[in-house]
């Protein structure tokens, strides 16, 4: 049953990046163009993505434990420290370079398998990168 | 240029808004593509291997949609030397920063996490001068 759900949730996350065409690096690189040829498309799939996780969210906040697993597992650490902002700053840098954050790159790994293998060999490798250096 | 798309686009945020509403009900996790890629690298697949499967539904589902109906969008991906120099900076990235898109731009700011709204205006920040250096300052060569 896990299974099923865990592959539900992941079919839900895919198609609806495919259906608001995140799956498309030049539409992620013209949103980030606000001086040229600006898309605001990925406004809207933030703002019809946020509230309906916060509902979501919030049933969660209201209940003992979620329906399935034992325990909640969300972070809690609430401290905005360097390694959030220097982190996040890289990643904003190759999220701009290449129109492809994780999400959309697996969602499009098999339809362009050429274009995005090499990206997630790369991710992967950067990915590998953070754990010889920091651990 | 690409095409203006709020309805599509709306919609599309919505089943993700749902896809993140479910793990929040059902599992009591976050659907962050981070943290889920780094645990299934390091074999921590989670309770009944949630996230591999998980990983199944992204990654067959867009193909199966596409040979139903072709993107509307269509494909323009940058050359090879963007797409590698930008996939390990988003690789190494989002580790230094505990999340990506998925983690913090959606699960996190749905949770109003003071973390995640800092990670958010930081990369989009980031992205943003990013693409105006490269377009309007470097004429569009990387």
């Amino acid at each position: 049953m896990t299974q099923i759900i865990a592959l539900v949730i992941g079919a839900l996350f895919g198609g609806g990046l495919y259906l608001a065409g995140m799956t498309n690096p030049s539409k992620i690189v013209n949103f980030l163009d606000i001086a040229g040829s600006w898309d605001p498309s990925l406004i809207f799939v933030m703002g019809g993505g946020i509230p309906v996780a916060a509902i979501g969210f919030l049933m969660l906040k209201k209940r003992e434990k979620p329906m399935i697993f034992d325990d909640i597992q969300v972070p809690s650490y609430g401290v905005i420290d360097k390694p959030l902002i220097i982190g996040s700053g890289i990643f904003g840098i190759g999220w701009g370079v290449s129109g492809l954050c994780p999400g959309p790159a697996f969602a499009s790994v098999l339809m362009e398998p050429a274009v995005i293998i090499p990206y997630l060999i790369a991710l992967v490798i950067g990915s590998l990168a953070y754990e010889r250096i920091h651990r | 240029m690409t095409e203006f798309t709020p309805i599509l686009s709306l919609s599309g945020g919505v089943l993700i808004g749902l896809s993140a509403a479910a793990a929040f009900v059902l599992f009591g996790r976050i659907i962050g593509m981070t943290g889920i890629l780094a645990r299934t690298l390091d074999f921590d697949f989670g309770e009944g291997s949630w996230r591999p499967f998980f990983l199944i539904g992204l990654v067959v589902t867009p193909l199966v949609l596409s040979m139903i109906a072709p993107s509307p969008h269509g494909f323009e991906p940058m050359g090879l030397v963007p797409m590698i120099i930008g996939g390990f900076l988003v690789g190494y990235g989002s580790r230094v920063g505990s999340g990506c898109t998925s983690g913090h731009g959606i699960c996190g700011i749905s949770r109003l996490s003071k973390r995640s709204i800092a990670a958010t205006c930081t990369f989009m920040t980031t992205a943003v001068i990013t693409v105006f250096v490269i377009r309007h300052v470097l004429g569009g060569a990387l």
